[in-house]
């Protein structure tokens, strides 16, 4: 049996490992502050900040997006609704949304994107991350809110409070570390996916300039990196890789420390 | 608040429709068996026939499926009943981060590591030439991909069964493995059997990783040396020549819709088992 820990752990460790020891070398200051020219994928010069910025721009307005739809639903769904069959029926579509493969974020964002006539750019792209990250962030923001103690919220209405305003003032301020958690853990996933993005962001070579352009992401740089035959540009796949892998561990565990922190403030 | 709220209530429903509605093309143009048994896929030629994407997906799903849960079920049980506080308290947090380890960053380890441990180690012991891309080497990813899913709900449920079932069955004189082995495992059977179908679910879908290490050939592999071709790798994949051939958009729309029920009924699945175990604890405790 410890065995089997071993083995897995170790197993999801040398990931972090390979990565890391292939990437490395490969690692210079020209990738991260230098965008990719048209020779990039031949072997010439350049950098994947094309890609870095893309990634931040999509995972930062998808983030956005989610948490105002969030927010609201989360908060209705635990303040207002709690036991009604309406929030019945949410929690469990949200269960399946929650295991729905990426990649078929990715076809209904370009089904909307025919709809309404948008071409591969940063707002298709945007559109299919938050679809992803509804879930994932609605359902983590469910289970803070649901630990909220019903006592305080008691508290808060025996002082006179309205609804709105412990749901608001009181209760978001207890759940606040375990919320910002939620919203980590879901820009965290939205940063790192590349099968939702594949085909409503598209690549380009230029920095991000505008919503209706096609836009770099940090996950496709690492595929297309590596799907060429130059030994040198795969080696900047496994530097790509390293960076991606960095920034995602580094929001993980930065999530978890700022709880901690931030667990000070909440009640207990 | 509850506009926002009925709105993403409904995006599965728009979801399911969306999918159906672009995929009615191709399912009225070929009948349904051709689509779903016949083995030619020839686009170019009108020729759309699913079935080495569906066996793929199911070859490779499946040995991604034993290779993890036996190990992830006992590394469950160790963390749960065995392990020491400081053990548990360093792994289960470990596990869960490297759980977020993106897909490509999957895929790369496989194409670093598992394919040429595949094609330089394991095959010639077998006596077979093979490039490595295949699927074991996409059942090997996927794998460890899954783990921190089932360990984590595994853990979970094992951790909710009663202390007093425990303590009654070390009382009556078994040792910690039969308590184990007979009662806990017993009780806490329905959770581990959904957490095996989320991880299922999780398996599935899962496209990048699984893309970069399998092989793409849509052909029905006839080992496990034989390169595969998943349905969400052929989505990804293709998606490019979608618009130029006009049936082909309608045949990725019905692969994802297949993906999409195949998904849904296995969340379905595992939520009734879920539910039903938290219904059972609340009825013994309520005696």
């Amino acid at each position: 049996m410890e065995m089997s820990t071993l083995l897995v752990v170790g197993g999801l460790l040398s990931i972090v490992i390979v990565v890391l020891v292939k990437g490395a070398p490969s690692l210079s200051i020209a990738m991260l502050t230098q965008t990719s020219n048209g020779g990039y994928y031949l072997g010439k010069e350049g950098g994947i900040l094309n890609a870095i910025l893309g990634s931040l721009y999509l995972a930062g307005g998808a983030t956005a997006i989610a948490l105002a739809v969030s927010i609201p639903t989360a908060l209705y769904l635990n303040e207002y609704a709690s036991r009604s069959r309406f929030a019945g029926f949410t929690r469990n579509s949200l269960d399946l949304l929650w295991s729905v493969p990426s990649i078929l974020y990715g076809v209904f964002g370009f089904i909307i994107m025919i709809y309404i006539g948008l071409g591969t750019s940063l707002l298709g792209g945007i559109i299919a991350l938050s679809l992803l990250e509804l879930p994932i962030m609605i359902r983590a923001m469910d289970e803070v809110l649901r630990s909220v103690p019903q006592g305080l919220r008691e508290a808060s209405y025996s002082l006179g409070a309205t609804k709105l305003e412990t749901a608001t003032r009181t209760v978001v301020k207890q759940a606040l570390p375990g919320l910002l958690m939620a919203v980590l853990l879901a820009l965290g996933r939205a940063l790192g996916d590349a099968a939702s993005v594949l085909f409503t962001t598209g690549y380009t070579d230029s920095l991000p300039t505008s919503l209706f352009q096609p836009v770099a992401s940090l996950p496709l740089a690492v595929f297309f990196q590596l799907g060429t035959p130059f030994p040198e540009v795969q080696q900047r796949a496994y530097a790509s890789g390293f960076i991606l892998l960095v920034i995602i561990l580094s929001i993980s565990i930065a999530s978890r420390l700022l709880t901690t922190r931030f667990n000070r403030f909440v009640i207990k | 608040m509850f506009a926002v709220s009925a709105v993403t209530a409904l995006i599965v429903l728009f979801m399911t429709l969306g999918l159906i509605e672009r995929s009615t093309l191709i399912v009225e143009t070929i009948p349904l068996r051709d689509l779903l048994f016949s083995g030619t896929w020839n686009p170019d030629q009108g020729e759309f026939g699913f079935a080495p994407f569906i066996i793929g997906t199911l070859y490779v799903t499946g040995l991604a499926m034993v290779l993890a849960i036996p190990p992830s079920i006992l590394m469950a049980v160790y963390l749960a009943e065995y392990a020491p506080k400081r053990v548990r308290s360093i792994v289960k947090p470990l596990v869960d981060v490297l759980a977020g380890t993106p897909s490509v960053v999957c895929g790369l380890w496989g194409v670093l590591l598992i394919v040429p441990l595949i094609r330089d180690y394991l095959a010639p012991l077998v006596g077979i030439e093979t490039t490595g891309y295949s699927v074991l080497a996409g059942g090997l990813v996927l794998a460890i991909m899954v783990c921190p899913i089932i360990v984590s709900i595994t853990d979970e449920v094992i951790r909710a069964v009663p202390k007093a079932i425990k303590e009654a069955s070390l009382a009556v004189g078994a040792t910690k493995w039969q308590t184990i082995k007979h009662v806990v495992v017993r009780s806490a059977f329905t959770g581990i059997i959904a957490a095996i179908i989320l991880g299922f679910g999780r398996a599935f879908g899962e496209t990048m990783a699984v893309l970069m290490v399998v092989g793409n050939v849509p052909a029905i592999p006839n080992s496990i040396f034989a390169p595969a071709y998943p349905i969400p790798a052929l989505i990804a994949n293709d998606y490019g020549e979608m618009l130029t051939i006009p049936l082909y958009e309608s045949a990725l729309m019905f692969a994802a819709f297949l993906l999409l029920v195949i998904v849904f009924a296995f969340s379905v699945a595992a939520s009734i088992l879920l539910r039903g175990i938290k219904r059972k604890y609340v009825l013994e405790q309520a005696n």
